[in-house]
């Protein structure tokens, strides 16, 4: 059947119509998230996306990111070619042809040779995808399936190329196979005589298969590739990502249990998902047999989304429960799994935004259900009783700097606020941190005082834990006693205490200098101020990256850098480090919270410390020193020293 | 049927400090806390509330600050908070308090509904009696069920109920007829935290204020004069210094050994 317009046209028109509905029906629904606004910074949005969606600075991360890569840009390329077939298919006069021969030459030449490149990759990814799956539910029909299309589009293209060529002679077959060198080949395979049969069959191929793969885009997680550039670019700017703030009013709702409680780009992110499971791979929680999968949470939304958003648009009221069991809610369990570690949003290449998707379903458990683990009772008591997580008195918060003698800040005569943080107060291992963090700063003359029983919680935790209401309290406590003593410049040590001042209190119109001890101990060795008069003899010694001091802050190198003055020689590093670190388990408020389904994270974390065969593991987060220091004693390796890069500056200053 | 919790507030028992002079509570600065006991006898009242329908009211005999705990009830969600609060009710001790509760009792019985059950804490930390819920049952006459660790029971046709009672090394299934007097334990239930909407609920909602023109009760026998209890001397108990022992991070082996042997030289091992 010769290719004819009166055919193709009413096709294509249908194929299209169709297309263009499915695409509303999910995009449409987007508009019943909240607003937000993703249109500042419209340079750096540019520059994000030739990065990350035309660079795929993100996919490359990974080898097998490199067919993804090749696929894509030949997918640019071959746009160009299907808007040929298709023009050519309504108007037959139209065609590629009509072009200059110093555009349409080497144009042909590019669109043969990619088209080749185009299979190759589509059979790696097959290949790829058959043997070493990103993760075992990877094989799926669809996924198959959609290769198969790629590949049969290919074929189908070359066959109408060969079968062009085959009934060619003398100077134009000539011209033909110099410009179309990988369809050449195919020519002579095709029997004389069957040419046309040949070029018709194929071409009609191209044409449905196109038709059908342009379908099967909305509906399939293909959709990514007319989504996933726009996410990239509307991507969130702020690092790391911060919480909104709840206002406090009666009659208000708070934290989100309908899917409508999104923004709409939190909803866009849930049809920008390609499953290809790098959050999954990096997240503690799924990494552990823990029922939370962050690339499941946004199959989840996108099902709850396609469930509710219909009725919730006609203003009726959703059915599918968001949080609950099944493929269209989200668990409870895995709610709560979730360690806010954030290497769910490093690993993703469209920057989908997995755990800032959790907080607000922990508000709303917390707030309006009061439903939430029984271990945090206590906590949340403690927090909101006594400002510290187990309900010590606050008159014992300053009692671990006794021997310092009396150490207040003065407002105009303190540089720097020492904030120790709960663990640093209340915690016996965590208190010799803080003691050994005072010692080197008076070694060094740096001019610091703390605020003993009036300091109070920073309030980590609890946000995390989404206990806004809580939170807000101690906030705005804390907020209105750093404004009342003038504090501007506060010294932590506690990566929590660091995020939450620094980035936290911004919302509650502060802006505080903080920095964290391992930066300050690095300035202050690299000014003089501190001399190092004995290496620390610490034997080998790895470096544990803290999720909220390295991926939430961007702190990785001082730390680093630190113990290489201190020990002489650059920290061993674990398989999983910097950017690519995997948490101890205790963000997110899960320091105080049991772990009781699948492996512990500590002990994850602290056996692939012990592989590097260190004498000393190094952390610079009381948490994960508790995590890790737990951990190598449940794998009886108790001769490896866990100590505090604090601590081990101390060992090559003062001793 | 009205189910009546009766609460307290008290100072936050891990910073109490003893004035040695006046032999009273420091209570400058402290802050105070819902009688933890008196957290599980609310939290009782509002499970029945929530199984069988029942109203439940909060009393407190305190100084107007006590307010602020009331408000803790409102949040948590009883549907009346009443503060016993005027100066001849001061002074008080168990005997004085325990009349001046069962008077507001049984005015809520008579006037607003018939009270069916009274839940108190067992006892409460600052003065550690557990005296005023049984004199409440007394100067009522309802049963007392003192030391509930469970309500296994609760028959509002027939009157009755049957609860556990938590004894030394046992426990003691008790049935009585209501109206009664429970006292409870901690491990009887573990209290609700509030949601937010229910706090800012409370923020606002009323908490009554019943002075004595409201009891009507002879000023001779509430408050410090109706009080026979004399206070003679209030104090902590002095402790012997401690000694740190070893080092238990630099060497755990050493440190263990090291207690031990301080251990049997007292002969506090039971070997």
């Amino acid at each position: 059947m010769t290719p004819t317009p009166t055919i193709f046209a009413p096709l294509f028109i249908a194929a299209t119509a169709l297309f263009i509905w499915s695409c509303w029906k999910r995009l449409s629904l987007t508009a019943l998230g909240r607003p937000d606004n993703r249109l500042d910074n419209i340079g750096q949005r540019i520059g994000d996306t030739l990065s990350y969606a035309f660079a795929q600075k993100r996919v490359l991360a990974k080898p097998s990111g490199l067919i993804h890569v090749a696929i894509f840009w030949c997918f640019l390329v071959l746009m160009v070619a299907n808007t040929e077939f298709i023009l050519h298919g309504l108007f037959p006069g139209l065609t590629f042809t009509k072009l200059p021969d110093g555009i349409f030459m080497p144009l042909m030449q590019m669109i043969d040779v990619v088209s080749l490149i185009t299979l190759l990759a589509v059979i790696a990814a097959a290949i790829r995808r058959a043997v070493s799956p990103p993760y075992p539910e990877a094989r799926t029909f669809e996924a198959f399936f959609i290769l198969f299309l790629i590949a049969t589009l290919m074929l189908a293209n070359f066959g109408v190329n060969a079968a062009k060529i085959s009934r060619m002679q003398g100077s134009t077959l000539t011209l033909a196979e110099s410009i179309m060198p990988i369809s050449s080949w195919f020519a002579p395979y095709i029997p004389s005589g069957a040419g046309k049969l040949v070029h018709d069959l194929s071409w009609w191929t191209h044409a449905l298969v196109l038709l059908l793969f342009m379908n099967l885009l909305p509906l399939s997680k293909h959709f990514h590739i007319i989504t996933a550039i726009p996410n990239v670019f509307l991507r969130r700017r702020d690092n790391p990502p911060l919480p909104e703030r709840e206002e406090f009013n009666a009659g208000n709702s708070f934290g989100i249990n309908q899917v409508d409680g999104y923004t709409w780009k939190e909803l866009l992110d849930s049809f920008s998902c390609t499953e290809c499971g790098r959050c999954q791979m990096a997240c503690p929680a799924d990494q552990t047999r823990k029922p939370l999968n962050p690339r499941g949470v946004i199959g989840q939304l996108k099902h709850n989304l396609m469930a509710n958003g219909p009725l919730l648009k006609e203003g009726k009221a959703a059915t599918t429960p968001l949080i609950g069991e099944g493929d269209a809610s989200i668990s409870e369990e895995a709610i709560w799994s979730c360690t806010t570690c954030g290497a769910c949003l490093q690993a993703c290449p469209v920057f989908i935004e997995q755990m800032p998707k959790l907080i607000p379903l922990r508000r709303h458990l917390v707030e309006m259900e009061s439903r939430f683990p029984e271990e945090l009772l206590n906590l949340f008591e403690n927090m909101e009783g006594r400002s510290n997580p187990w309900g010590i008195a606050p008159t014992e918060r300053g009692k671990w700097a006794t021997q310092l003698g009396e150490r207040p800040y003065e407002p105009g005569r303190t540089e720097y606020l020492f904030y120790v943080g709960c663990a640093g107060s209340f915690d016996a291992r965590a208190k010799q941190i803080s003691v050994a963090t005072a010692l080197l700063l008076d070694k060094a003359g740096v001019s610091w005082g703390m605020l003993g029983k009036d300091e109070k919680c920073c309030g980590d935790s609890l946000r995390r834990l989404g206990n806004e209401y809580v939170f807000d309290k101690l906030a705005k406590e804390n907020v209105a006693l750093f404004k009342e003593r003038g504090i501007k410049k506060v010294i932590v040590q506690c990566p929590h205490c660091l995020t939450t001042l620094k980035n936290d209190y911004k919302q509650y119109g502060i802006e505080l200098e903080v920095i964290h001890h391992s930066q300050l101990l690095l300035h202050l060795v690299q000014d003089g101020r501190l001399k190092l008069p004995k290496q620390a003899d610490l034997g080998k010694l790895v470096y544990h990256d803290s999720c909220y001091l390295g991926r939430h802050n961007g702190i990785y190198d001082e730390p680093r850098e630190a113990l290489a003055l201190a020990t002489g020689t650059e920290p061993l590093e674990m398989p999983r480090n910097r950017e690519d670190g995997f948490c101890c388990g205790a963000g997110g408020g899960r320091m105080w919270m049991e772990e009781f389904t699948g492996d512990r994270i500590n002990l994850v974390r602290a056996a692939e410390a012990l592989e590097q065969q260190p004498d000393t593991i190094c952390t610079a987060c009381p948490y994960c020193l508790t995590m890790l220091d737990d951990g190598i004693k449940d794998l009886r390796a108790d001769k490896v020293q866990v100590k505090d890069i604090a601590e081990i500056m101390a060992e090559a200053v003062l001793r | 049927m009205l189910i009546v919790a009766c609460i307290k507030q008290v100072p936050d028992t891990t910073q109490v400090k003893i004035d040695p002079v006046t032999n009273t509570l420091v209570r400058e600065g402290i802050p105070f806390i819902m009688n933890p006991y008196d957290t599980h006898a609310m939290e009782a009242a509002l499970q029945l509330k929530d199984q069988f329908g029942c109203r439940v009211a909060v009393l407190s005999m305190g100084p107007p600050n006590a307010e602020a705990t009331l408000r803790k009830a409102l949040s948590a969600g009883v549907d009346r908070a009443i503060l016993l609060s005027d100066r001849v009710f001061g002074g008080a001790d168990t005997l004085a308090t325990s009349k001046v509760l069962a008077t507001a009792i049984a005015k809520l019985n008579d006037e607003v509904e018939p009270v069916g059950l009274v839940i108190c804490g067992k006892q409460t930390i600052d003065g550690d009696t557990a005296q005023v819920g049984p004199g409440i049952a007394v100067r009522l006459g309802y049963q007392q069920l003192t030391l509930v660790d469970k309500v296994e029971e609760l028959d509002l046709t027939n009157k009755k109920l049957v609860v556990s009672r938590k004894l030394e090394g046992r426990h003691e299934r008790v049935q009585a007829p209501l109206p009664a007097m429970l006292t409870v334990v901690r491990e009887l239930n573990r209290p609700r935290y509030p949601t937010v909407p229910m706090r800012l609920a409370a923020a606002t909602a009323e908490v009554e204020v019943w002075d004595n023109n409201v009891l009507q009760l002879d000023p001779q026998t509430i408050g410090l004069k109706g009080s026979p209890t004399w206070v003679s001397k209030i104090f902590s108990p002095e402790r012997d210094k401690g000694e740190i022992v070893g080092d238990g991070y630099a060497d755990p082996e050493g440190t263990v050994d090291l207690l031990l042997g301080k251990l049997m030289e007292k002969d506090l091992l039971p070997l």
